[in-house]
């Protein structure tokens, strides 16, 4: 929404042409613009340096499932196979605890409570990846160690480090979906007798549903971009884990650590580098595409919907 | 079940659920601030690593990290509060302006090693700026970018639109009503988001990994084209690559850039909330 002042076809006509109000409308234009210029230059930039990749390693090696970089394969199956994983992971283990502390932030908490917690959250999300992936590599890949795994640099510890990064994105955006649905709605529940949670459970979260989706998109967004805290606690095997029940407790290597544990040592405009910025163009095309979805449903998912029908 | 035992047990599975996500925090920070207390001094903070970093102090990585936190306020606040203000104050409702919006979601949503790879082709490469202080401010104040956009646009909506009318009322034009009614009052918001957005930009090791960071340089540096050290990327290094590195100088590490980032967090929340109390409307 933007405060346009509209002013009559007569005072157009009749005020002089202020250079001074141009140049800086401009000027404002131009920073504008440059949002768009610059996500473009992004783009662009990826695909030159990345586009040797795809013309010289073929599209079947690009999918085969080693990464061995040093004898020229180059396949990306185990990176995209464990950026899937540890994400998926989070996912699970970050949707249900950010909705349900949304939910009791949002319609249980007393006031004094929310005072308190909210800063918490907030301080969650200002914590760098960084130091939580320090965190995870002191701290909690031992413990998982301790708790039976052969080692604690596994998929999970990345999930679970991942899932409570993902925590402040998922609680504030699901958050600002359950504000949004009107009073009346709960009014009306109550009122015919139903309790908090029937009210919760069946009038305010369905009606909140589309922005519930947006939160757990921009939250899996949050997750499959985060490169330090995962790399320092996965393990860094680039392999494909294999299938069962214990998937989750092996090492693995994700697509964002992979760019930043090899850039370093790539010669410039050799292969490796350029498949390197060919794995940075997939992550900008999922995350780009899970935006812009995103987006998308915050206009209504396309319907024109008015005043909160379900 | 009746209803109003499942009404009491949701409650009571909530609230568990909620304090499993906020206990952890706690239990984080203070872990971080019992191991790392002790390491810190003034030493620590003053002097330069000796002893091949097992010892001494981290004053250059520190140095860094303001350098680079300057940098970017310097690369991304002209284009950030600008781009705020035109989305605030000048753009229609059309396609142009929906793409620019579009643009900014994604630019936020991007991950920190793309960005560090596109400050890699082009900063350091591109325009040969080589890995200096000047790419990582760059770099940084691109991935900044979109956070101060969104919070200065907040801020410069929430000020009310009498403000506006009357100005123009009065024979103010455009800009002159912009600058001298409506920034001054979105100046405590747009501060808040510049200073939450320097705190994430002082703690990202990403995009820093190769357009600037060094692990060891023996003098500080001089210029915005010289490399240097800094905090993330220094935490990183000596928690992973350094053999034998003392742990309690890698929980001091972390522990001082845990401060420095959440106190930024905290002043900027401050301010916010200083100025919804004293805020007249």
């Amino acid at each position: 929404m933007t405060t346009q002042i509209n002013s009559s076809p007569q005072d157009e006509r009749a005020a002089p042409t202020n250079w001074r109000e141009t140049i800086i409308e401009n000027l404002v234009r131009l920073s504008g613009l440059s949002a768009v210029l610059i996500i473009t230059l992004i783009f662009l930039f990826l695909l030159r340096e990345g586009f040797p990749a795809f013309v010289e390693v073929p599209l079947a090696d690009l999918f085969s499932s080693r990464w061995y970089p040093i004898e020229d394969k180059y396949g990306l199956l185990p990176l995209l196979a464990g950026s899937l994983l540890v994400t998926a992971g989070a996912v699970l283990i970050a949707v249900p605890l950010g909705l349900t502390t949304a939910i009791y932030l949002g319609e249980i908490a007393p006031l004094w409570q929310r005072e308190i917690l909210k800063p918490f959250i907030e301080v969650l999300a200002g914590i760098p990846s960084i130091v939580l992936g320090f965190f995870g590599w002191v701290a909690l890949a031992p413990l998982i160690q301790n708790l039976g795994a052969p080692s604690g640099l596994t998929a999970f510890t990345g999930s679970l480090i991942l899932a409570y990064m993902a925590l402040p994105t998922i609680i504030s955006i699901t958050e600002d979906a359950l504000y949004a649905v009107p009073k009346e709605y709960r009014d009306g529940a109550l009122a015919i007798g139903a309790t908090q949670w029937q009210t919760i459970w069946r009038v305010v979260l369905p009606a909140a549903r589309s922005g519930i989706v947006i939160a757990v998109m921009l939250g899996i967004g949050r997750a499959i971009g985060e490169t330090m805290a995962v790399m320092l606690v996965t393990g860094n095997a680039a392999n494909i884990p294999d299938l069962g029940l214990g998937i989750l407790f092996q090492p693995v290597r994700t697509m964002t650590a992979t760019i930043a544990a090899e850039m370093g040592e790539v010669a410039q405009g050799s292969l490796h580098y350029s498949v390197l910025f060919g794995i940075g163009i997939v992550l900008f095309i999922i995350t780009f595409a899970i935006n812009s979805l995103a987006t998308y449903f915050v206009g209504g998912g396309g319907k024109r919907r008015r005043g909160g029908q379900i | 079940m009746t209803r109003q035992q499942s009404q009491r047990l949701a409650i009571w599975v909530i609230t568990a659920v909620s304090a499993i996500v906020v206990v952890p925090i706690l239990i984080v920070i203070l872990y971080m601030v019992y191991n790392g207390l002790g390491t810190l001094s003034w030493e620590f903070i003053s002097q330069a690593p000796r002893n091949g970093m097992t010892e001494g102090g981290i004053f250059p990585a520190l140095l860094g990290t303001i350098l680079l936190t300057l940098g970017t306020a310097v690369a991304a606040i002209p284009l950030g509060v600008g781009a705020a203000i035109y989305l605030a104050e000048y753009a229609g409702d059309n396609r142009l302006t929906r793409a620019i919006r579009l643009a900014i979601v994604n630019l936020a949503g991007i991950p920190s090693i793309v960005y560090g790879l596109f400050g890699l082709g082009m900063f350091v490469l591109f325009l040969n700026y080589g890995t200096s202080i000047l790419a990582g401010s760059l770099t940084l104040g691109l991935m900044t970018l979109p956070v101060i956009i969104s919070t200065a646009e907040e801020a410069i909506l929430s000020v009310p639109q009498e403000f506006r009318i009357v100005s123009l009322s009065l024979g103010a034009t455009r800009w002159q009503t912009i600058r001298n009614q409506v920034l001054p009052h979105a100046l405590p918001g747009i501060i808040t988001g510049v200073i939450l957005g320097l705190g994430r930009a002082a703690g990202e090791t990403a995009p820093i990994l190769f357009t600037v960071a060094a692990f060891y340089l023996p003098n500080l540096p001089q210029s915005i084209f010289d490399q240097s050290m800094a905090l993330p990327y220094h935490l990183y290094v000596i928690a992973t690559q350094v053999p034998g590195m003392p742990l309690g100088i890698q929980y001091g590490t972390a522990l001082i850039l845990l401060f420095i980032v959440l106190s930024l967090t905290l002043v900027a929340t401050l301010i916010r909330s200083t100025m919804r109390r004293r805020r007249e409307w």
